[in-house]
This record gives C-alpha cells, structure tokens and sequence, in this order.
C-alpha cells in the first residue's frame, strides 16, 4: 500500500463558496502516487467542486494547494494540465463528427514536418492504445456512430492515456454496461501499479468499494470520514453521506416512512415492457389515478429517457403505452398533449419562453382550449392571474418577462402551464431541484392537492428527499431496468440509496 | 409595434429607461436609419421628396413587399427561404402559360380561362411550398439546404415553360392589379398593404401567430408545450411559397413580361428588408412592422441613389454595406436582449 510515500497532491483547509454560500468548508484531502481514491456523497456535497478546484476550473478559493510537496496555485484548466491532472466530466465531451483516431488524439494529432496529419500513425496508434483498454474499434471509423458506452469508455481511455500522473474520473461507470465497467476497472488497476493516481467520483458505491483503496465522504461541503475501502461497508457509507440527527433543515428522510396502501383505483397509464436502445429495458409499470409514483435512481439511470417516451417525444424501440387502456404511440408531443399527458421535464430553460411575459409562458399549452382563431388576450391573463395567485407566484404581474423570475418562481410557471385544464397524467422531473425549502414545500403542496383531485402523476428523481417527500409508491431504477418497488412498507433514505 | 412588445415594455419600463431602449434597439434603429437616408436624400436632391416620388418609392417595393410578408413569417421560426425569388418566377411564369399569348410567342402552352389559370398557379405555387415544408419536417432537411434546392427545382420548372421565349399575356384581373391603378392608387400597392396587413392581423391576434412566435423563440420549449412544431413549419413554408407566387404572378403584370430569371433580385431584396427591419434571425422578435420599415429603408435607398448623382456601380456596393451594418445590429440587439432577460 502506498501510505508510506509523501502524497502527489494535498489540500489542506480549502474554503470556497459560490455568492455567500459555502461549497466547501475547510477540507482537507491528500492523494498518493499509485492510489485509487474514491469519493462518495449526496448530490451538492462538495465532490465536484473539490475535484474542479484541483483541475483548475475554479481558481478562487483559500487553503492551501500542494503538488510534490510545493505550494502551488492554477490560474487555469491549462495550469493543471501542465502539471499532470486530467479529468473526465460527467458529461461526455467528444466530437462525434470525427473519427475515433482524431477524438483519441484530439488537440495533439501527430503530424509530419510540413504540419500535415499523419493519418496512417495517428490510426495505428490509436488502435494500439484502445487494445490495451479492451476496446476493439477500427480507429477510421466515425465515434458518433458508435454507443454510447463505448464513446465514453474512448474519452476515458483518451485521459487515462495522455500520460496524466493524476486523473480524476467523475461519475465515469453511469452509462456503461457491466462487462464495460470490468474493462475500466481493470484498465484502473493496470494504471495503479504503474503509479498513477486515481480520484473516482461514484453514486454506484459498491463500484467504489470494489475499484478503490480508500475512500472520502463528504456531507454539506465537509469531509466527514476517510477510510481504507477495506475496513467499511457499503451500509457505513451510506450512513456517513445522509448523516444521522437534525442537523439538515429540511425533513431529511433518514428514517423510514410508511408508505400506504396501494390504491385500486383506476389505471391511467399502462406501460408494458418498454425498451430502447441501451437507456431502458423492459421497463413495465402502472400509475393510477390519485396516486403519486416516484421513480428514483442515479443521474443517466434511464429516467430522462422514460419521461421523454411517455411525452412523445423520443419513441421507444419497443413496448407500449396505454392510456385508460387505449393503446397509444404518440407520433408528436401535441399528441400526448390531447391524450391528456403532460410533462414538466427538468431544465426549465427546455420548457419556458425566457423572453415572453408570464401569462403567455402560462397560456401557451392551453390556448386551443380558450380560442379557435383569434387570441383572447384578457382571458389568457384571467387565466394566469388565478394561476400566479394558487401558486403564489412572485412578483404576481403576469406581464413581466419570465426572463425576470427567479429559478423557483419559473418552476411553479413551467408547472402552472398544465393546471388550468388538468391532464389525466402529469410527469414530473427533478420538480424541486434547486429550489428553497419555502418553494420546495409549495411545490409539495401543490403536488397534493392534484393528486387529490384524482390525477395520476409520477415524479422522476435523483434526489431521494423529493421522491420521499411525494411519493406514495416507489420505483427504483437502475441502469436503465427497474429493480425494486417500495409499496405499502418502511422506506427510508437508506433503503433506497441501498437498492439503486 | 406588436402587443407582445408592448406588454413586454410595460414590464421594462418599470426598471428604467436605459434598459427598456436597450431591449428596444432592434425596432429603434431601423426606424433612425429610415429617418436618416430619408433626410439624408431629401437635402442631396431636391426630386426626391416629393409626393411623386413618394409614389415610386411604393410602387418599386411593393412586390418585394408581397414575398416579404410569408418570408416574415419563416424568419420568426428562426428558418429561411432562400427558394422565395425562384417560386415567384415560376409562378409568374405559370400564369402566363396557363394564358392566350400572342400568335408571335413561341410557347407550346394550354390556354385556359383567367380564374382557372390563377388558380393552377396559385396551386402550383402552395405545392412547391409544401414540398419545402415536407422536406424541413418530414426528412428533416434544414431549411437553408432543402429551400436552395427548391431554388433550383422552380427556376427548372420555368425554363421548361418558356425555354427561353418570352410570355405577355396574363390573366385580366392579373393585369389589373399589377399594372392598374384606382384613384390614381395601384392596385399592386393597395395588394401589398393589404397583404401587410393581413400578414400583421394573422401574427398578432390569431392562435397561429402566437404560435409562429413561441416556436421561434425556444423550439424546445414549443415542444414540450405540446405544440405541434413540425406543423407550424410546415404552415410557414406554405404561405411563403404563396405569398411569393401572388408576388411573382402581380410581378409579371406590373413588368408586362414573364421571363427566366426575372425575380433574381427580389431574394436578396426580400431577405434585406425583413432583416434590416429588424426581425431577429433567431427567432421569436420582429413582425410585419419592422418589415414594413425594412421595405421603405431599402426602397428609399434604391430610389434615392438614383436621385444622387453617384457612380452607377457603387450603388451595389453601398447596398451592400447597409445590409452588413443591419446584420451587425441584428445580432447586436439580441445579444443585448439576451443580457436584459438574464
């Protein structure tokens, strides 16, 4: 084990906060040559300002930064470049349009002595360095037109060999199949023994458990335990990450909650053995009237996919829908829309017209109920009026631009666009996502009372506090399959991280 | 200005006048730069401001005029329509094959009354928009690329007309309406402020303009509305195609020819003034109005360089720096009206 050695890079009391708010709170972290090094925590919790600090995306923060021993400070991702460190994001950045040769050796193509592209070495050598990964590609062909897993497994391929001495992984195995994510935790522990060092962000904690030799929890910006991989669990983890007492403001879940029992009323939607591509499989599930089903997994689970499939606007490889029992494949979102379903996806840049006044965001998706040909003005803002009252909407002017509301308040717009006329099927996204506890229980409110008056809803998340605080029945699903249903029994923050 | 922008004001007034004028930029400067080239011509020549002239400068924007009404429409779903100028020639063309010609013109054409001739035209005209509008939504060719094409599949259609002769002969009510006059009015302008209007009417009261504007500025956010945004397209396409042909058929009259090539000028020209007017590139911003001030900008330019003693070929140049200088203000201004909503 390589505690012995002085560490390749130690932070000591780092402090950095975002306008007023702190993200992070002296931490201290200390990563040596030859370490796998895993992090874990909630959603918010520090990781990824942490790992963006040492990459040298942010730049303003206080504590003290070494490499080798030395103080050093970045000005730039391209300081922390220099100085050995490469991170693969969450979100993958490839070109898709070149091939797999250029995206290997994006930014540094070997080239001859008049500059041009040494197309046959850069192939050749692309080839070999993806054959060390496991990857058989012909390195010619276009990266886009292959899966996605595998675009990633190139893109971390692509860090892991550019001769880093530190590589931070963030959240790398989310869209990989298993066998993929042997490939990448073999390539891990090659690079190990070679003496690169490691820092793998995960939600999946007993990848982290298998692939790292220790690991960090963060909670509300603090480091709270490090640990040898070997000597916890992952049932110790979880209790560390969500912590125990009250200290959080909010209802924090930690102990198990009641769910009801099942409700028999009617069936809204039917979804039977739905399927695509490498984002779902075989998915098949009930929602009922009057009641609210939460479906709660990680970040690139498949839940995107699924709320896009049951508004019309992705179509599924396979599987069906059935609305009140009427089979249905929506050709458009205007047919899910006259089918009665509505979605409120989780980017509300995805759902409002920034630069139009409220009351028209408000009327927008309702207008054919309220005129045929000619636009009824005053009747539009009657509408969002009683709208912006119910939701207590501030500022209450449905004249202002949306543009000029604050995140929380166009949340409640991007929900109150379908409430006028309710659908039989509202689907919910990440709908308290960044909001505050005022606005959050608002939207719980608001979602209560919708259900009471017998709509069928399912809320999607990540968060397990929001699937907690709404549901009455829980999905979990897990790269893409559902996994597990919590119905009429004991829930708790724990169980469910436990079962995702 | 449209009710969208004056609900828009109220709610910017209220944070001053700085930034309400900033968010007001691209319906502001238009109107100087028409203040100003008009001022500017009537001090260099003493013909250009005169009721007269007033009368020309109508007349010679006019057909331009009536493409720019369905292209106004397209530009706000943030799509071109770079096909405008082609349908218009063909539709031209069409009218006057479907019409009697002289014992002298050599064209194998098919007679046949006036209205039916308008009629096949018409169609004609709202078919190739269609296939403009299939190939946008159905194959999902971007409207640049698939409207170029159709740019070239109208000016084949027209040489297969006319190869190469030279038709006169329109339709009477054609004929009327593109070279008459009531009241000392022609009709060709009494035609284009009416289809202005209506243009206007369409996009402010109706549900479908609502719709034309909310598509234009977040396609994304139509979507998830649950409209139905491949239709809108499709529906623009369509009326610019026949906003074009009503052009190119008013067009033939008013030239007392129809021609291959004939309308070329009138792409650029249509592109201009709903753009120097101020419609936002991007979508969602702008409406018949700023075209309107965009038609009369670059009406007052044309005509008034001929009434300034100015080298013949620089005209074509200033042209096209006053068309650069709007593009600048274009992107200018929604940059500004991006920063404002932020």
């Amino acid at each position: 084990m390589p505690e012995v050695r002085s560490p390749i890079l130690e932070l000591q009391g780092i402090t950095k906060s975002f306008g007023g708010v702190e993200a992070l709170r002296g931490v201290d972290f200390a990563l040596h040559p030859g370490e796998i090094h895993g992090l874990v925590g909630e959603n918010g919790a520090g990781k990824s300002t942490l790992m963006k600090i040492i990459a040298g995306v942010h730049t303003e923060f206080s504590g003290r930064f070494l490499i080798d021993g030395k103080e050093t400070h970045f000005r730039s991702a391209r300081d922390a470049h220099a100085a050995g460190i490469a991170m693969v994001h969450q979100e993958l950045s490839v070109a898709p349009d070149l091939t797999v040769a250029e995206n290997v050796f994006l930014g540094n193509q070997p080239t001859n002595a008049l500059g041009l592209v040494q197309w046959r070495r850069m192939a050749r050598e692309a080839g070999e360095q993806l054959a060390r990964f496991g990857i058989d590609v012909d390195p010619m062909s276009r990266l886009g037109d292959l899966p996605i897993g595998l675009q990633q497994l190139i893109e971390i391929a692509r860090v892991l060999f550019s001769g880093a001495r530190i590589v931070i992984l963030d959240e790398p195995t989310s869209a990989l199949s298993p066998p993929e994510v042997e490939r990448l935790f073999a390539t891990l522990r090659r690079l190990r023994e070679e003496g690169t060092s490691i820092v793998f962000i995960s939600h999946f904690i007993e990848d982290i458990l298998r692939v790292s030799d220790t690991v960090t929890v963060f909670r509300n910006g603090r480091k709270v335990a490090e640990t040898a991989s070997a000597a916890t669990s992952k049932g110790a983890l979880i209790e560390a990450m969500i912590g125990r007492g009250g200290e959080a403001l909010e209802h924090s879940y930690t102990d198990d909650l009641l769910l009801p029992q099942p409700s028999d009323s009617a069936v809204v939607l039917k979804v039977d053995q739905l399927t695509l591509a490498r984002s779902l499989k075989d998915i098949s599930f009930e929602a009922r009237a009057g009641e609210v089903l939460g479906i709660y997994g990680f970040m690139g689970c498949g839940q995107q996919e699924l709320s896009r499939i049951l508004f019309g606007k992705l179509k599924p490889d396979s599987g069906a829908l059935l609305v009140e029992g009427q089979p249905k494949t929506f050709a458009s979102t205007a047919a899910a829309r006259r089918a009665g379903v509505a979605l409120v996806p989780e980017s509300r840049r995805d759902m409002l017209f920034h630069q139009e006044p409220v009351y028209k965001n408000i009327s927008i998706s309702i207008l054919d109920r309220i005129s045929s040909l000619l636009l009824k003005p005053a009747q539009e803002r009657d509408i969002a009026k009683r709208q912006v009252e119910q939701l207590q909407i501030r500022p209450p002017v449905v004249g202002l631009d949306l543009g000029m509301l604050s995140g929380g308040n166009q949340q409640k717009v991007a929900l109150a666009k379908w409430l006028t006329y309710p659908p039989k099927l509202l689907v919910l996204c990440e709908p308290t996502r960044g909001m505050d506890v005022g606005a959050k229980n608002d939207v719980i409110n608001i979602v209560r009372d919708l259900r009471a008056k017998g709509l069928a809803i399912i809320v999607l998340s990540t968060e397990p506090e929001t699937v907690l605080s709404l549901a009455d029945r829980i999905l979990v699903l897990k790269r893409g399959a559902l996994v597990r249903e919590f119905r009429n029994e004991p829930v708790s923050k724990d169980r469910l991280l436990e079962a995702a | 200005m449209t009710s969208s922008e004056t609900a828009l004001a109220a709610g910017q007034r209220a944070r001053g006048l700085a930034p309400f004028l900033r968010s007001q930029m691209r319906n502001i400067a238009p109107f100087l730069t028409l203040i100003f080239l008009s001022g500017f011509f009537a001090f260099a020549s003493p013909s250009f401001a005169t009721l007269d002239n007033l009368g020309n400068i109508l007349t010679q924007v006019s057909v331009t005029g009536i493409i720019a009404v369905g292209l106004t429409f397209v530009i706000l779903c943030a799509e071109i329509d770079l096909s405008i100028a082609s349908i218009a020639n063909v539709t031209g063309i069409a009218v006057a094959y479907f019409t009697l010609q002289e014992s002298y013109v050599n064209i194998a054409n098919i007679p046949l009354p006036g209205a039916v001739a308008i009629l096949l035209s018409i169609l004609l005209c709202a078919l190739l928009g269609l296939v403009n509008a299939l190939g946008l939504t159905v194959i999902g060719i971007p409207s640049f690329i698939m409207t170029l094409a159709m740019m070239q599949i109208a000016a084949g259609i027209s040489a297969l007309l006319v190869r190469g002769q030279i038709a006169y002969k329109v339709p009477s009510l054609i004929t009327t309406l593109g070279s008459g006059s009531i009241g000392g009015i022609p009709w060709l302008v009494i035609i284009a402020a009416l289809m202005l209007l209506g243009g206007h009417l369409v996009l402010t009261y109706t549900r479908f303009g609502r719709y034309v504007y909310m598509v234009g500025g977040n396609r994304e956010a139509a979507e998830y509305s649950g409209l139905n945004v491949k239709l809108i397209l499709g529906a623009v396409m369509v009326i610019s195609a026949v906003c074009s042909g009503i052009g190119g058929m008013l067009g033939v009259a008013h030239f007392g020819s129809a021609q291959q090539n004939e309308f070329d000028t009138y792409l650029l020209d249509s592109i201009a003034a709903v753009v120097v007017g101020g419609t936002s590139l991007f979508g969602g911003r702008g409406g018949i109005g700023n075209t309107i001030v965009g038609l009369f900008v670059l009406g007052v330019l044309n005509n008034g360089l001929d009434h300034v003693n100015i080298d013949s070929f620089l005209k074509i140049l200033i042209r096209g720096l006053i068309l650069l200088a709007a593009l600048v203000i274009n992107v200018y201004a929604q940059r500004l009206r991006e920063k404002a909503a932020d």
